[in-house]
């Protein structure tokens, strides 16, 4: 189990931790910058200021409470729904490949895609504003056409990492997929 | 045929037994006269209970057992743990003369037994291969260089040793672990049991391999012993499972037959919660749902395997069958009283549900409301609209009730009542389930031919059926919140007199509202927004409309002491559920705001009739004509006087139309206010009438019911081990879900674009923004 620190698109600093649990499987995950307490206080005085800005033009002090009540609930949905803490892929040979995003709340949405439906794992850029940023995909096989791709399932979309860090990923994925794709096609040759 | 019996000690464990011996003449030809053993007579049920002699059972070691072994293709044997097997019995008169195939069996060890059983069970004889002979079909040759998955069910981790039974699934090169079947067993009867299994099931379940939970040292004879049952049961790979004492980390091994597989595979070991894969209904994507089971994706091949062996499961520990099995149901069937409580009550209320429900609708299609003012009535009012699906919902419901629970209804439908089928003991009508008088009493069609047998398109057929018994749930527990917070709302209207306090405020609001309306025609024939308007136009329309709403006040005011005794008898029908009080709502709005659709009619014929001619003027005055056979515009020539007629009608028109155009917009924008608020409360009615409450609730309360795929944990590994993952189910999502189970309703939204709809305001063609399927067009 190595770890090793990466850059993200816009200059966070991110870790990549690569661990082998057998001669097929292998986890790697991108861990993200956790929440700053600066920026935390920083929006919750902002927040309180213009809350007591308001009481004291219309001296209500139901505004005060509905600023706390705003700013916890306000809290507690950016660490549930939005901030992730860490994305990582399982590869399994055989059996498929596992995309789990955990956010800071420690809730994990998990996707498992099978083997069949996998095509390949690539680098793919992208042309955002003024920037062109790369990031690493699954395509999907499309069921009809052999060599066609039914679905791209874009992969560490929140800390988008640069691109030295998805060549590590690229080379430790096609390192198991390979492996997969050649038994099984030695198998369709048998 | 002789017997003779003997008696043994076992050194350590002083175990004594009786075996009958018995010698019978071989079948074929005379070869093979052999000693056999045949303990079938003897064995019923626990082996040392039923036994003649007094055997002592106390000191009983925890497996106990001898191999045997029957010289004929059907193996009769009992097949016991090998502990006792050094203690085989022989007796010298016994042993086989003249029979070069087999060999003289003593009280050895197992090994020779074993080499016996080989050598001998059927008569063509095949040279020894590798380490044992193959008997039995042929199985397609297993995909070599694919990593072999096991799927292990995580309740049998602490069974005792056995046999695996499961589906083997070559494509995959996985095999999915069922049951663990214990010693003592007799081989023959597991095989019958599994091809019975596999009739009803149609699912291929086999013997798969070997399991072996030893609390202390591994012994070398042991692991002989259960690679030499693969010889009796001959599964390719034969899969070997051993456990030591508490250790996390198992041994897993495959015993390859064919000689050309030597290389080292790995073998995944995946742990699933057998009870929630079973109970789990995957939702697959979309496109792949049109697949077969077989081909579809691994996953929903387990699953379907998983739910398919229902038929397997349903015999637990406390039956007196020939075969013990583990499994997640073999601690107790599962089932509750209370369900079976309500499913024999529904019966009798089903069926009454249904009789009053036959008198509603008879009534309801009777030619007497069929008359031309009543049925135009009842078509504009969306309270009968509502009414008439909530009949509809309780027709479907009351169609089956049966189908209410999900699992009950997928028992009902692998119950196949196949006649003198005895499986393990089981006979239909005892069943704890009691499904099987569901089925005998239920008065759905759909469930009698559903059942009698089971196709190969099982997934497709139980996702279409599961579905079909999730809608009814939905159903029902939607009309249940909706009585309930109907009679929450009535409650809170009947007390303390607030109806009276409603029809006290409604004259004033409508008188308020007429007042309203009075001023703004009053401001109109003045100089609304400074604009100057026609002044004879402008009286004309500006006293027609006063003139009416006159009218509504005096007839508001004649219907006054009416008011709270309608009122009162109305509120009543809000126990129907709160979507109809919301609909009377709506339509008691409809009704008092009747007079502003009526100015919105009148302005926009008027406006809309202006527009018109207009532009038939317009190109007139251009030396157009439009042509209604061609539709298109074509030119013509026209009389002097046409003309002259024309362009003065022209000019009018023009300088007209502002003030048309000015009513027309006053009384649209009220008409638009009205359509937005009864607009509102119908989304309401249609959420409540559509959100699926019940699926909403499973995916809370049991979220491993509605499964969109699964995840994998990787667990604690060990070196050389194999590795080791735990399958979770990953429900779906709510969004989902409500999106999955939607009820269907009865009111479509405006299929017009906002250009259109503007088009249409423009020329003043009149709008229905809320058009109720199956209504005619204007």
């Amino acid at each position: 189990m190595e770890e090793r620190r990466y850059r993200s698109a816009s200059g966070a600093p991110l870790a990549l931790r690569c661990r082998q649990h057998s001669a097929s499987c292998r986890e790697l995950a991108v861990r993200c910058p956790r929440l700053q307490l600066r920026s935390l206080s920083a929006v919750t005085s902002a927040v309180w200021l213009a809350a007591y800005g308001l009481f004291v033009l219309c001296q209500n002090s139901m505004v005060l409470s509905a600023a706390i009540f705003l700013t916890l609930i306000g809290l507690i949905i950016y660490l549930h729904f939005v901030k992730i803490d860490q994305e990582s892929l399982l590869v399994i040979g055989s059996l498929g490949i596992q995309v789990t995003s955990s956010y800071a709340s420690g809730k994990e949405s998990t996707t498992f895609i099978e083997m069949s439906q996998v095509k390949d794992v690539v680098i793919n850029e992208a042309i955002h504003m003024q920037k062109v940023i790369y990031y690493l995909c699954i395509l999907l096989q499309d069921p009809q056409d052999p060599q066609g791709v039914s679905e791209v399932v874009p992969l560490f979309q929140s800390s988008k990492p640069r691109l030295d860090c998805l060549i590590e990923v690229y080379k430790s994925c096609h390192e198991i997929l390979d492996q997969t794709k050649t038994a099984s096609q030695s198998d369709g040759v048998k | 045929m002789r017997t003779s019996h003997c008696s043994h000690n076992l050194g350590a464990a002083q175990f004594r037994s009786h075996v009958a011996i018995s010698r019978e003449r071989a079948g074929c030809g005379g070869r093979g006269k052999g000693v056999f053993l045949s303990c079938s007579s003897l064995w019923h049920g626990r082996l040392p209970h039923s036994s003649e002699a007094a055997a002592d059972t106390s000191r009983l070691p925890g497996r106990s057992a001898w191999l045997c072994w029957v010289h004929h293709s059907a193996l009769s044997a009992v097949i016991c743990a090998p502990q006792l097997s050094k203690a085989l019995i022989t007796h010298p008169k016994h042993i086989p003369v003249g029979a070069p195939s087999h060999r003289v069996w003593s009280a050895g060890g197992l090994r020779s037994s074993c080499e016996l059983h080989r050598t001998a069970p059927s008569p063509v004889r095949t040279p020894r291969v590798g380490g044992g002979q193959r008997c039995g079909v042929s199985r397609p040759p297993r995909i070599a260089g694919m990593v072999l998955k096991v799927f292990f069910p995580s309740c049998c981790s602490s069974a005792e040793s056995g046999i695996l039974i499961g589906r083997w699934i070559p494509e995959q090169s996985s095999a999915v672990v069922l049951a663990v079947v214990h010693f003592p067993f007799i081989p023959v009867q597991v095989k019958q049991y599994l091809r019975e299994v596999q009739q009803v099931a149609k699912v291929s379940v086999s013997v798969l391999g070997s399991w072996n939970n030893s609390k202390q040292e591994k012994e070398e004879s042991l692991s002989e012993f259960l690679e030499d049952l693969g010889t009796i049961f001959s599964h390719e790979p034969w899969i070997q499972i051993s456990k030591e004492g508490d250790s996390k980390f198992w041994n897993c091994s495959t015993l390859q037959k064919q000689s050309d597989s030597h290389r080292e595979e790995e073998i995944i070991l995946v742990y699933y919660d057998q009870r929630k894969v079973m109970l789990s209904h995957l939702h697959p994507p979309l496109d792949t749902a049109d697949l077969g089971a077989e081909d579809a994706s691994k996953l929903s091949a387990i699953f379907n395997t998983v739910a398919s062996s229902k038929v397997l499961f349903m015999t637990d520990r406390y039956d007196d069958g020939p075969i013990k099995m583990t499994h997640w149901q073999s601690d107790g069937v599962e089932a509750s009283i209370i369900v079976e409580l309500m499913k024999q009550a529904s019966v009798p209320a089903c069926m009454l549900l249904t009789f009053l429900l036959s008198l509603v609708s008879g009534v309801c299609n009777s030619r007497l409301l069929k008359f031309w003012p009543l049925s135009f009535l009842w078509s504009k009012l969306s309270t009968c609209e509502q009414l008439g699906h909530r009949l509809q919902h309780l027709q479907v419901i009351s169609s089956s009730k049966k189908a209410q629970n999900q699992t009950q209804l997928m028992r009902c439908m692998l119950f196949s009542g196949k006649d003198g089928w005895d499986l393990a003991h089981r006979k239909p009508v005892l069943h704890p389930c009691g499904e099987c008088l569901a089925v005998s009493t239920s008065t759905s069609s759909l469930l009698a031919c559903m059942l009698p047998r089971l196709t190969k398109s099982y997934h497709r057929f139980s996702a279409a059926l599961s579905r079909r018994a999730e809608r009814k749930a939905n159903i029902f527990v939607s009309l249940l919140i909706d009585v309930a917070l109907g009679i929450l709302l009535m409650s809170w209207l009947y007390r303390k007199n607030q109806i009276g306090h409603l029809a006290d405020t409604l004259i004033p609001v409508a008188d308020h509202v007429a007042e309203e309306l009075q001023d703004l025609l009053q401001w109109l024939m003045g100089a609304p927004a400074g604009l100057k308007m026609n002044r004879a136009l402008d009286q004309v329309l500006g006293r027609f409309f006063l003139y009416h709403i006159h009218l509504w006040i005096s007839y508001i005011h004649l219907m006054s002491p009416f008011i709270e005794m309608i009122l009162w008898y109305v509120g009543l029908s809000a126990c129907l559920g709160l979507t109809v009080a919301l609909c009377i709502l709506s339509d008691i709005i409809a009704l008092l705001t009747f007079h502003i659709y009526c100015f919105y009619v009148y302005g926009a014929r008027l406006y809309c009739l202006k527009i018109y001619g207009l532009s038939s003027l317009w190109r007139l005055f251009r030396g157009k004509k439009w042509n209604v056979l061609r539709q298109r515009v074509d030119s013509c020539s026209y009389d002097l006087d046409q003309l002259f007629i024309g362009t003065l009608l022209f000019t009018i028109l023009l300088f007209l139309l502002p003030t048309t155009a000015l009513y027309y917009l006053v009384f649209t924008l009220l008409r638009l206010l009205v359509v937005i608020v009864q607009g509102l409360i119908h989304l309401l009615v249609d959420l409540i009438d559509s959100l699926p409450l019940y699926s909403v609730i499973l995916r809370f309360c049991r979220s491993y019911r509605l499964a969109a795929g699964v995840k994998f944990r990787v667990l604690e590994q060990q070196d050389g081990k194999p590795l080791r993952l735990l399958m979770q189910i990953n429900p779906l999502s709510y969004g989902s879900v409500v999106q999955t189970y939607r009820l269907p309703t009865y009111s479509c939204y405006p299929k017009d674009s906002w250009t259109s709809l503007c088009k249409k305001l423009f020329l003043g063609e009149l709008i229905y923004p809320w058009k109720h399927k199956g209504e005619k067009q204007d």
